[in-house]
């Protein structure tokens, strides 16, 4: 007897099969924003999230201020030192937390790879200031800084910058639901509040 | 092979099932209200994009280009996969993808495995499979949870539960450790996060479907809302995904494409809360073992069929259902499959693959061809002409004898030939034919369920043609 | 005459139970300049038989029809169903001529062809226009009966709330899942009834007879008016219901 993989592959060789059809891509791959950063502050601000602006010299300040009171904050290794901001307690994934330990954190602050003006998207791909998946996904709030010159306006623009080989994550706004009489609802299993920092 | 369980065993013919639906006014109600929001939010969010049209081809094509070079994509997935540290499995049948889960869930020594929705894993009756070989698969998907825990049965592709309304959401829910305290949606989400929570940290293996699979870099893609399926996809140390073989994509590039198309189609967002990607297992994060099964139950059948094919390009967003007046008004559970509505009527009849069952015959028939359906599909499948298509296919599987058969081939006798055709007119049997017209107010079977609830025109005294013949002639 | 020369093509349906509306065409045609013939071989265009899974007898049917209107410059019918059937899906059927590509809905062609917006009717009621699936969505005739029907003199013209929903109708649809076309129906009347109007209109007197025969029913005193003969009513020889 055949094998799966061999009955499978077979019968759609038995099929009769039209010539390959040319993929028209005539739809916009970049698109234009006079303001990509405000663009994208208004449509993350859409779905509920928090977003500040703030200028690259006073980071620190903003971190602290976002972080401050919010108890035990889990980071990943390779985050910019200045980041650490003294005054919070951190997690710092080095070596790498248990499950139990990001249960208990109070919140994450990450870095991210790109963010997508258009549709108010932050992408993580594990690299820099990101870490693994599980870290941004535990706790209950997640802080994410984006710099400016992270933010591609459409998504053709982010598929095309991104490495496929890594684990990716889109992040559109807090965990939401809108299995409930189809409206949306935010805060299911994801981090119920999830906060952005603009910077530059 | 046994029976194709894509649709329900037992499930009425769908006038049947439709009319006991139509009956039950508050799900009536419930759906008319999720409908109708999730329309005009779909509108606007489309009506943004003024390529959405160019959008809409370019998914056409590149998932024709999928049809054609299938077995080219799939080689070129599975290489792919495995070069990333990633098992791939291939399963002809429904029986076949449940054996081949069942044992690696048992190979893990897990009794319980999470589940991400995936309507892949719903058409194989993945769960009851499991269950039978005593894994208890848990859903996470708080639709799926009120499905599971209502001991019912989904009724949409994205929403299962849509046909139910919070106040019977928080009864179902009454029956967890934590009950929910009000009726409020942030309550009966609260509730679910908490019931769910020890499960995704505790449990060794999960299961989750595709949204896409791409050939070129063995990526897999799940497109979700809730977080669940971040869940599953990264604590667990087994991932198992079914995917059905048609959503492969060729490139990397094409993702492009249904990352736009999907979520305004489907949420009506601008873009779904979360979307994982990942390719085989990254050292340090995440499943260390994943294990891709490729499905195909029906699907190589439904290829075979020129016209019929067009419905593998589908992407499961369940527009179609949301605009469907049909479906507006009967609810999914009519139709008898996990596939509900227009994309149920024309995918659920071709992956069962026998026309000879009532059941499924009756589904291509589950429509009015308004094309709405087609108005909105993202990868612009011809849902009205597929169902013709499939109409033919039934009435040639039950033969000429039928009494439909006999009348649609005396009217085309008499349509065949003018003089015929005017002996029919002043008999006045033509407009009985045409009109369902007779006594005005009650007409014999099949005449009478028209007149049930509408009058028949008045036989006009003259036809048009005599009038003309009779001025002009 | 010297206009073009237009071949009625007003259905089985309207031919045999709705002559008014194929007399209301010839009428409004004619005024318009046109040289109107009406082939007396045409029957039926296949679309009940194909749509029902009858595609082997509509073929003949398709094969005929374009027989018969071979050589004709245009061919106009007042349905958008039945024009979508010959322009749409004959092509498919048979290698059939070019007629099926010169068959036109009524509103298309007094707009695209003619070239004609306002064509000097005068319709003194309270109007409201449904617009008719295969219209909208196979033909994409779009706001050209609105339009139409704006300019009748006389006409008060009042939106019909989700005008864009099937009406219910769908050909051997209404027989066959009878209760949800029942249901589709009931919600189209009571949006039809919402607006006050006196008279509903559509291009399609299928999709008329399924509003009209439920509003008949409810005793609603809405009347159900086919947009040809709207557009065919003039101050000289108005509208006149027809018992
Ligand atoms: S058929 Fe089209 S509209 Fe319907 S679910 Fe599939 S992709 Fe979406």
């Amino acid at each position: 007897m055949a094998s799966a993989r061999e009955e499978i592959l077979g019968r759609i060789r038995a099929v009769d099969r039209q010539a390959t059809p040319a993929v028209p891509r005539e739809y916009e791959r970049v698109r234009r924003a006079d303001d990509p950063v405000g663009l994208l502050a208004e449509r993350v601000a859409d779905y509920r999230a928090t977003v500040h602006r703030a200028a690259a010299r006073e980071l620190p300040y903003r971190i602290a201020e976002r972080l401050d009171g919010r108890g035990r904050i889990a980071v990943p290794p390779g985050v910019p030192w200045e980041w650490r901001v003294p005054g919070v307690s951190w997690l710092p994934d080095d070596p790498p937390l248990g499950v139990s330990d990001l249960e208990a954190a109070d919140g994450v602050l990450s870095g991210c790879a790109l963010a997508i003006a258009e549709t108010g998207t932050i992408v993580l791909d594990a690299g820099h200031a990101q870490g693994r998946r599980v870290l941004t996904l535990l706790p209950d709030y997640h802080l994410c800084v984006v710099h400016a010159d992270q933010v591609v306006v459409s998504v053709p623009e982010a598929v095309e910058r991104l490495d496929p080989k890594g684990p990716l994550t889109f992040i559109s706004g807090p965990s939401a639901t809108s299995d409930i009489e189809l409206d949306r609802v935010e805060g299911v299993h994801g981090p119920r509040t999830l906060e952005v920092l603009l910077v530059g | 092979m046994g029976r194709n369980p894509v649709t329900w065993l037992g499930s009425p013919a769908f006038p049947d099932a439709a009319r006991r639906a139509l009956d039950d006014t508050q799900l009536r109600g419930n759906l008319r209200k999720a409908t109708t929001t999730i329309r005009g939010k779909r509108e606007s969010v489309v009506s943004e994009l003024d390529d959405w049209e160019e959008l809409r081809r370019a998914g056409e094509s590149i998932k024709d280009d999928v049809l054609t070079n299938l077995d080219t994509y799939l080689e070129r997935l599975e290489a792919a996969v495995t070069e990333r540290g990633g098992v791939v499995h291939w399963a002809r049948d429904a029986d076949e993808a449940n054996r081949i889960v069942l044992d690696l869930a048992r190979q893990e020594g897990a009794d319980g495995v999470v589940k991400v929705k995936s309507m892949a894993t719903a058409e194989i009756g993945l769960n009851e499979a499991l269950a039978d070989g005593g894994v208890d698969a848990i859903e996470t998907d708080l639709a799926e949870v009120i499905v599971q825990l209502g001991n019912d049965r989904p009724s949409h592709i994205l929403v299962p539960a849509i046909h139910r309304n919070r106040a019977e959401i928080k009864e179902i829910f009454a029956q967890m450790p934590e009950p929910p305290d009000s009726d409020d949606p942030r309550a009966l989400a609260e509730a679910a996060r908490k019931y769910l929570r020890r499960k995704f940290l505790s449990s060794k293996v999960a299961i989750s479907g595709a949204n896409f699979g791409v050939a070129e870099t063995g990526s897999i893609v799940v497109v979700e809302s809730e977080g669940n399926g971040r869940m599953c996809l990264t604590l667990p140390e087994t991932l198992i995904t079914v995917m059905g073989i048609e959503k492969v994509l060729p490139r990397w590039q094409d993702l492009e494409v249904f990352l736009q198309l999907l979520p305004r189609s489907s949420t009506a967002e601008r873009m779904n809360p979360y979307t994982s990607i990942w390719s085989g297992v990254t050292p340090g994060d995440g499943p260390q073992k994943f294990h891709l099964v490729l499905l195909d139950n029906g699907r190589t059948s439904t290829l075979a069929d020129e016209v019929g094919r067009q419905a593998l390009r589908c992407i499961r967003c369940s527009a179609c259902l949301n605009v469907c007046p049909v479906y507006e008004r009967t609810g999914g559970q009519a139709y008898g499959s996990v596939y509900p509505g227009p994309i149920g009527a024309i995918l659920a009849p071709q992956l069962a693959g026998d026309l000879h069952d009532e059941q499924a015959a009756s589904l291509p028939y589950a429509s009015s061809l308004c094309g709405a359906c087609y108005e909105v599909c993202p990868v612009r499948i011809n849902i009205p002409e597929v169902l013709t298509h499939l109409r033919a296919e039934v009435v040639e599987a039950k033969g000429k004898r039928t009494p439909e058969a006999m009348a649609m081939s005396a009217a085309a006798w008499v349509f065949g030939d003018r003089r015929r055709y005017e002996a029919a007119q002043r008999a006045g049997s033509l407009t009985r034919f045409l009109a369902r017209d007779g006594t005005l107010s009650s007409l014999p079977w099949p005449g009478s369920k028209w007149t049930d609830t509408r009058d028949a025109p008045v036989v006009p005294k003259e036809s048009f043609r005599s009038w003309w013949r009779r001025n002009r002639g | 005459m010297n206009g073009p020369r237009v071949a009625l093509f007003p259905t089985c349906l309207t031919d045999t139970a709705f002559p008014e509306t194929a007399k209301a065409m010839v009428r409004l045609l004619e005024r318009l300049g046109c040289d109107v013939e009406f082939p007396l071989d045409q029957t039926c265009c296949g679309q009940m038989h194909f749509n029902t899974g009858y595609a082997d007898h509509a073929r003949p049917m398709a094969r005929a029809f374009a027989d018969v209107f071979d050589g004709y410059d245009h061919i106009v019918a007042p349905s958008g169903s039945c024009a979508g059937m010959v322009r749409e899906i004959h092509p498919n059927l048979c290698d059939s001529s070019s007629a099926a590509l010169r068959t036109y809905e009524l509103s298309e062609f007094l707009v695209d062809v003619l070239g004609v917006v306002d064509v000097g009717a005068h319709f003194p009621h309270r109007v409201t226009y449904h617009p008719t699936c295969h219209s909208l969505r196979m033909l994409g005739v779009g706001d050209k009966p609105l339009r139409l029907l704006r300019a009748v003199s006389g006409l008060e013209l009042i939106p019909l709330p989700q005008a864009e929903q099937c009406c219910g109708f769908g050909g051997t649809f209404a027989l066959k899942n009878a209760e949800t076309s029942t249901a589709m129906l009931a919600d189209k009347m009571r949006c039809v009834q919402d607006t006050g109007a006196q008279v509903v209109t559509a291009g399609d007197n299928s999709c008329l007879m399924q509003i009209g025969g439920g509003l008949s029913r409810l005793r609603a005193g809405v009347r159900p008016v086919h947009l040809a003969e709207i557009l065919a009513s003039t101050q000289e020889e108005p509208w006149v219901a027809t018992p």
